[in-house]
């Protein structure tokens, strides 16, 4: 027990490197956000791109999803970071990692648009229409609304899943939580910096996982 | 063109790494073949007992779902290979791969069967148990049956995320697909066998993301 304490939560040997644990924690943030920024939007433009209906455009986005559902997030990003220099595209580790995961959580995203989209009730368009509205005033003014409302609840899973992915970014080397608190602790053989990086993910992402449940909860008593 | 093919479809390199490749896709299946029934059949029991009426142990399993859902498994993987040896437990990189996915996707599993189990009306059970079936029986023979059916798309989607997350293993140096795929390239100076690797796992699970897409379109309410 005591052995427990003293590699495990021997915090003040932590302290000193607070700034360092800080910017760590900093950048998981801002990749979290820039890849969600970009990602969801750039998802549901795919979405309603494939509402046009153009067989050949919509088979390539089907690709797309597809190509990127099946290959695992940190392949995709060790081909970003590893691979793409080859054909003159060089990326610094976060922007690697913040490329491929907004490209996965697009793909993601536009799943779930697209069958928001498909739920919204088919006489919802037709009144639409009937007023008077264009295809793009019905879509953005009657049909995105609902379907976007009821996209909530899987994109929120979705973006903290792939915020959770950040991490990731550690194998590249980008300077995010995991990678700092991982070299403090292999460079000063005290695994609290692990510790202290758990708690920080658990800090992070705790109250996003409880709010999801909440969400999902609030949606199932609608539908009731 | 020819470049670019030269580049990251190089046959010639392709056939030199391959049996570095097929190494690695053997290691690869061996781990989610280790994992993947550890974390289903955990994530049943969770959801089973988060099922019986007992408050207590619902909070804590409320907690320790939450608590792994919240912690990335890349992190949980790290803690486990290079944290848990300061206390004496040393494990081996695949069985640390193993504990971490089997933990991780524990929790994202019995989060689906929950929602599976619930779903299924109480007055089946109530009947079920009224016909003189013990409550095992009703769980094994009506409620598990009747209420994974509702939540398949989930589970094959879970499965294929699992899958794919055997990858990380890469990062505590076990030589799965990726990892393999890491050191040709670095042999070769050729990016060919990432891309390859990725090819690998597309041909793999593609098929079962097609699957999941056709069953979510099956369920999806559309009037």
């Amino acid at each position: 027990m005591h052995a427990l304490l003293r590699h495990f939560f021997y915090f003040s040997s932590v302290l000193p490197h607070w700034r360092a644990i800080l910017d760590g924690f900093l950048l998981t943030v801002e990749m979290s956000v820039l890849t969600i920024l970009v990602g969801i939007p750039l998802g549901l433009v795919l979405a309603v791109i494939r509402l046009l209906g153009v067989k050949a455009v919509n088979l390539l986005v089907m690709i797309y999803v597809d190509v990127f559902r099946a290959v695992p997030q940190l392949v995709i990003i060790v081909i970003f970071y590893f691979a793409l220099p080859y054909g003159g595209i060089s990326m610094g580790p976060a922007t690697a990692t913040v490329a491929a995961l907004s490209l996965v959580l697009a793909a993601l995203a536009e799943e779930i648009f697209w069958a928001s989209i498909g739920a919204v009730p088919k006489g919802q368009w037709d009144a639409g229409r009937s007023t008077g509205l264009g295809f793009l005033s019905t879509l953005r003014y009657i049909i995105l609304p609902q379907a976007i409302r009821m996209s909530v609840p899987p994109l929120t899973n979705r973006a903290i899943g792939i915020s959770k992915s950040t991490t990731l970014g550690s194998v590249v080397a980008a300077p995010e939580l995991l990678n700092i608190t991982g070299s403090l602790q292999s460079n000063t053989a005290n695994p609290s910096f692990l510790t202290v990086g758990a708690l920080l993910f658990i800090l992070l992402f705790l109250p996003l996982v409880r709010w999801s449940r909440w969400l999902e909860g609030q949606m199932q008593q609608r539908k009731v | 063109m020819p470049d670019f093919v030269s580049t990251f479809l190089n046959w010639h390199v392709l056939i030199t790494v391959w049996p570095l490749l097929a190494e690695g896709v053997g290691t690869t299946l061996a781990l989610a073949t280790l994992s993947l029934p550890i974390a289903i059949c955990g994530g049943l029991l969770l959801a089973v007992l988060h099922g019986l009426e007992s408050q207590p142990l619902r909070s804590l399993l409320i907690v320790y779902i939450d608590l792994l859902r919240a912690i990335p498994p890349l992190v949980l993987l790290i803690f486990i290979f290079y944290g848990l040896p300061f206390v004496g437990i040393e494990l081996g990189p695949i069985t640390a791969a193993t504990l971490a996915l089997a933990m991780n996707g524990s929790s994202f599993f019995a989060e689906i069967f929950r929602a599976g189990l619930e779903g299924v009306p109480r007055g089946l059970r109530e009947a079920a148990r009224s016909t003189g079936l013990t409550w095992w029986q009703t769980m094994a023979s009506v409620v598990i049956p009747i209420g994974v059916k509702a939540i398949l798309p989930d589970l094959v989607s879970n499965t294929i995320e699992l899958f794919k997350e055997t990858s990380i293993a890469s990062a505590v140096a076990l030589q799965e697909l990726l990892r393999s795929a890491e050191i040709a390239q670095g042999i070769t100076y050729n990016p060919t066998p990432l891309i390859a690797a990725a090819i690998i796992y597309l041909a793999t699970l593609w098929p079962f993301v097609r699957l999941v897409s056709r069953i979510q379109k099956c369920s999806l309410p559309i009037s």
